[in-house]
C-alpha cells in the first residue's frame, strides 16, 4: 500500500504527470477573475474567499481521471486486484496520493494567490486552514467519482457530472469559514463542520469506493 | 410462539412479488386501477383547488399554485427515497426489479423536483418580488436536481447492464448522505425566504397551519400525485422488464 502510494506521487510529480498543472490552473483562475469583474480593490476583497474555493476545487476537478484512468487502461488496476491489497486500501492510497499532490500544493499556494485579490495575510492564513481541511474531502470523493466512471469511455464529463454536487457541502463551509473570518466574526464552527465532512468521507467512502472497483474489476 | 415460522413466510412470499414474472403479473392487473384512481383523485383534487375554493386573503389566486406545488415536492423526494431504497435492496437481495424500478424513479423524480421549483418560481414573482433567491429549500432542491441528472447519466453511460445498476445504486446511496448533508449545510448557509412546513400531519391531529378549505383539496392532490408517481414507476419499470426481455431474445435470436 505504502509503495503504491509513493508509486503515484512519483508518477504524478514526473513530467507530463500533471503535477504543476492543477497549481498553473487555480493561477490562471485566479488571474481571469479581476478581468471578468473589474479591478475594484475592495469588490475583489469581498469575493476572495469564495473565487480562491471555487478555483482550488475546479483545480483539484481537472486531475481526477488520472487517478484511476491511466491504471485501468494499462492494466496495472487488473494486477492490483489479483493482488492480496484489498480495493479500499489502492482507493485510500490512491486518494491520499492525489490530496499530497493537488490539495496540499493548492492550499498552500492559495494565500499567495489571494495576495492578488487583495485578501489580506490573516485571512490568508484562515484560507489556507479550511482548504487544508477540506481538501482531503475533495480528492476522497473525487477518487470514489473516479471508480464509479472507470469503464466508462471519455468519462471526464461524466465525472464531473457526478462529481461536483457531490463538493456541495465542502464548498459551502469551507468558503463560509472564509467569509466570516474575512468579516471578524467567529469561524470556528465551520472550521469544525469542514473537517467532520473531511473524516465522514475518509470513514465511508473507501467502502463504497471499493465496491465499486470491484464492480469494475470484475 | 407458533407465529414463528409465520413471518419467513410472509416474507418469502413478499419477495415472490418481486419475481419479474410475478412482478408482470400483478402490476399488469393493478395497474389500470391505480392510473384511474391517480386521474379521479388528480382531476377532482386539481378541479376542487383550482375553481371551488377561495382567494386568499393577502395572497390572492395565487395561493392556488399550492396544489400543483406541494405534492409535485413532495414526491421528488420520495421519489429519491425510493431509488435509495431499490438500490439497497438491489446491492443486498439482487431483486432486479428493484433497481429497474429505481431506474425508472429518476426520471419521474426529476420532473417532479423540475415542477416543484419552476410553479415555486412563478408563485415567487409576484409574492417575494423574484423569481429565484438562494433560499435553502430552493438551493437543496436545485441540488436534489443535480443528483437526480448525475445517476440518469451514470445510467445511461455504462453498457453492461448488470454493471450499471451496481454503479448506479452505489452512487444512489452515497448521494443520499450526500444529499442530506447538502440539505443541512445550506441551512448553515444562509438563512431563508421560503416558509417553513405548513402541512403536519404528524399524531393524527393536524396543526392549525392552514385552513381546511385549502387542506382537504391539498390533500386530495397528494394522494393524487401519489397514485401518479406509482403508475408512472410500473409503467416504466414493466417497460424496463420488457426491454430486458427483449433483448434476451434478441441474443437468443443471434446464436442461432
Amino acid at each position: 500500500m505504502i509503495q503504491l502510494f509513493l508509486r503515484d506521487i512519483g508518477l504524478s510529480v514526473r513530467s507530463g504527470g500533471g503535477f504543476g498543472l492543477a497549481l498553473i490552473f487555480f493561477l490562471i483562475v485566479v488571474t481571469l477573475i479581476p478581468f471578468a469583474l473589474g479591478p475594484d480593490q475592495a469588490a475583489l476583497a469581498v469575493i476572495a474567499p469564495g473565487v480562491l474555493w471555487l478555483g482550488a476545487l475546479l483545480a483539484c476537478l481537472l486531475s481526477l481521471d488520472r487517478i484511476f484512468g491511466l491504471d485501468y487502461e494499462d492494466g496495472t488496476l487488473d494486477l492490483l486486484a489479483t493482488s492480496p491489497l484489498p480495493p479500499e486500501a489502492v482507493y485510500i492510497a490512491k486518494a491520499a496520493a492525489h490530496w499530497l499532490t493537488t490539495g496540499l500544493p493548492l492550499s498552500l499556494a492559495a494565500p499567495v494567490l489571494g495576495v492578488l485579490l487583495n485578501l489580506n495575510f490573516e485571512t490568508g492564513k484562515i484560507l489556507c486552514l479550511s482548504l487544508l481541511l477540506g481538501t482531503p474531502a475533495l480528492s476522497l470523493i473525487g477518487a470514489f467519482g473516479a471508480s464509479l466512471t472507470l469503464g466508462v469511455k471519455r468519462g471526464g464529463l461524466l465525472l464531473s457530472l457526478l462529481v461536483l454536487p457531490l463538493y456541495v457541502p465542502s464548498l459551502i463551509f469551507g468558503a463560509q469559514a472564509v467569509r466570516l473570518a474575512a468579516q471578524g466574526l467567529a469561524y470556528d464552527v465551520a472550521l469544525v463542520l469542514l473537517s467532520a465532512i473531511s473524516l465522514g468521507a475518509a470513514a465511508i467512502l473507501p467502502l463504497a469506493s471499493g465496491a465499486a472497483l470491484r464492480i469494475n474489476l470484475r | 410462539m407458533n407465529n414463528r415460522p409465520i413471518a419467513p413466510r410472509f416474507w418469502d412470499r413478499f419477495w415472490r412479488l418481486a419475481n419479474p414474472k410475478v412482478f408482470m403479473g400483478w402490476s399488469g392487473r393493478l395497474l389500470p386501477w391505480i392510473a384511474a384512481a391517480a386521474a379521479l383523485s388528480l382531476c377532482t383534487g386539481l378541479t376542487w383547488g383550482y375553481f371551488l375554493t377561495p382567494d386568499d386573503m393577502r395572497q390572492g389566486s395565487t395561493v392556488k399554485i399550492i396544489y400543483l406545488h406541494v405534492p409535485a415536492a413532495l414526491m421528488a423526494i420520495n421519489g429519491y427515497l425510493l431509488m435509495f431504497v431499490g438500490a439497497l435492496v438491489w446491492l443486498i437481495r439482487r431483486q432486479h426489479v428493484s433497481v429497474l424500478a429505481a431506474k425508472a424513479a429518476a426520471p419521474v423524480g426529476m420532473v417532479m423536483t423540475l415542477i416543484a421549483l419552476a410553479t415555486g418560481a412563478i408563485w415567487g414573482q409576484p409574492m417575494w418580488g423574484t423569481y429565484w433567491v438562494w433560499d435553502p429549500r430552493l438551493t437543496s432542491f436545485l441540488i436534489l436536481f443535480l443528483f437526480y441528472v448525475g445517476y440518469i447519466a451514470l445510467w445511461a453511460a455504462i453498457e453492461d447492464e448488470d454493471t450499471a445498476a451496481d454503479l448506479t445504486s452505489v452512487l444512489a446511496i452515497v448521494g443520499a448522505v450526500f444529499a442530506m448533508l447538502s440539505r443541512y449545510a445550506v441551512l448553515f448557509w444562509n438563512q431563508g425566504l421560503h416558509q417553513g412546513t405548513t402541512v403536519t400531519v404528524a399524531d393524527g391531529a393536524k396543526q392549525e397551519n392552514i385552513s381546511n378549505v385549502f387542506f382537504q383539496p391539498l390533500l386530495l392532490s397528494m394522494a393524487g400525485f401519489g397514485l401518479l408517481f406509482l403508475t408512472l414507476l410500473l409503467v416504466g419499470t414493466r417497460m424496463e422488464v420488457r426491454s430486458r426481455r427483449l433483448k434476451v431474445l434478441q441474443a437468443r435470436e443471434r446464436m442461432e
